[in-house]
């Protein structure tokens, strides 16, 4: 199969990419450093207001914007969660509240079970402490 | 060396005897180590829109190799020298995702595979999965409930 490898590397898209996935990652660098808020719940905040977000229709356009660098950061989770469930709820009424969140995300949710589990077994317990 | 003479002097000599704060290295580094993180994402995204996969499976195959890749990087203890490095730039993308189920789990092997291992993968990933999940469940609800464009604008 033919690659188009100048439509890979579009470096205006990679720019706006990485800038944008950049400056969500020192939002939260300035939470953790600034409050007292630990990172379990920086991820929580992360995904609901990429949820919240996404549900008023503002997410999208960074998603647009930005491509990856919208969606990779946990923010974009929160927004294929509520992306998916308008969608489900848009073709199946109220079931599809419950459906469309992950639906939309089993992929990586599946993978994060079933890579985590394997790569918890391959490891081996070592002290943090050196 | 002068005495110190105003609490504003004072102040200024603190400020340059103290070490600089690391908020702006950490705020740096976690710039460049997230944007790059996302931008791996997005060549990977490209890759599979070249080869015809549609947009949101493309997503999916992203999120599906950026966790695998992270989850083993954490098992074999390369992901937390990352992470020292560049604090949020590798907690917030989906690889901190990955990172957090596996590192409680890896600390509490000692308690078995299935209760240690299997049970405390979600410590972390269990909040973001119930606050996820149950945000996503309201939306759709509202959306139904106000199904104007008005309202959402999706």
């Amino acid at each position: 199969m033919n690659i188009n490898w100048s439509n890979v590397f579009d470096w205006m898209m990679l720019l706006k990419c990485f800038v944008t996935g950049g400056l969500l990652c020192v939002i939260g660098q300035i939470l953790i450093d600034k409050t007292k808020l630990t990172p379990a719940r920086i991820l929580v905040i992360f995904v609901t207001t990429g949820a919240i977000l996404g549900g008023l229709g503002i997410y999208k356009y960074l998603v647009d914007f930005a491509g990856a660098g919208a969606t990779v950061p946990l923010t974009g989770f929160g927004y294929s969660l509520a992306k998916g469930a308008i969608e489900e709820v848009s073709q199946n009424g109220l079931v599809g509240a419950f459906i469309g969140g992950i639906k939309a995300t089993a992929g990586g949710i599946a993978a994060a079970v079933f890579f985590g589990y394997l790569a918890s077994l391959i490891s081996k317990p070592k002290m943090k402490k050196q | 060396m002068n005495p110190i003479e105003t609490p504003k002097t004072y102040q200024d000599y603190v400020d340059k005897k103290s070490p600089n704060s690391p908020i702006i290295k950490n705020c740096f580094n976690a710039f460049w180590v997230g944007g790059l993180i996302c931008s791996i994402g997005q060549i990977i995204l490209n890759i599979c829109k070249e080869r015809g996969f549609d947009t949101q499976i493309s997503g999916t195959i992203v999120s599906i190799l950026l966790i695998g890749i992270s989850a083993f990087l954490t098992g074999l203890n390369l992901f937390n020298k990352i992470g020292k490095f560049a604090g949020a730039g590798s907690l917030i993308p989906i690889t901190g995702f990955a990172n957090s189920i596996v590192s409680p789990a890896m600390e509490y092997k000692s308690e078995g595979y299935v209760m240690g291992v299997g049970g405390k993968m979600f410590t972390v990933a269990g909040p973001v999965l119930v606050f996820g999940i149950s945000t996503s469940i309201i939306v759709g609800i509202v959306y139904l409930i106000f199904n104007t464009q008005s309202i959402t604008l999706v």
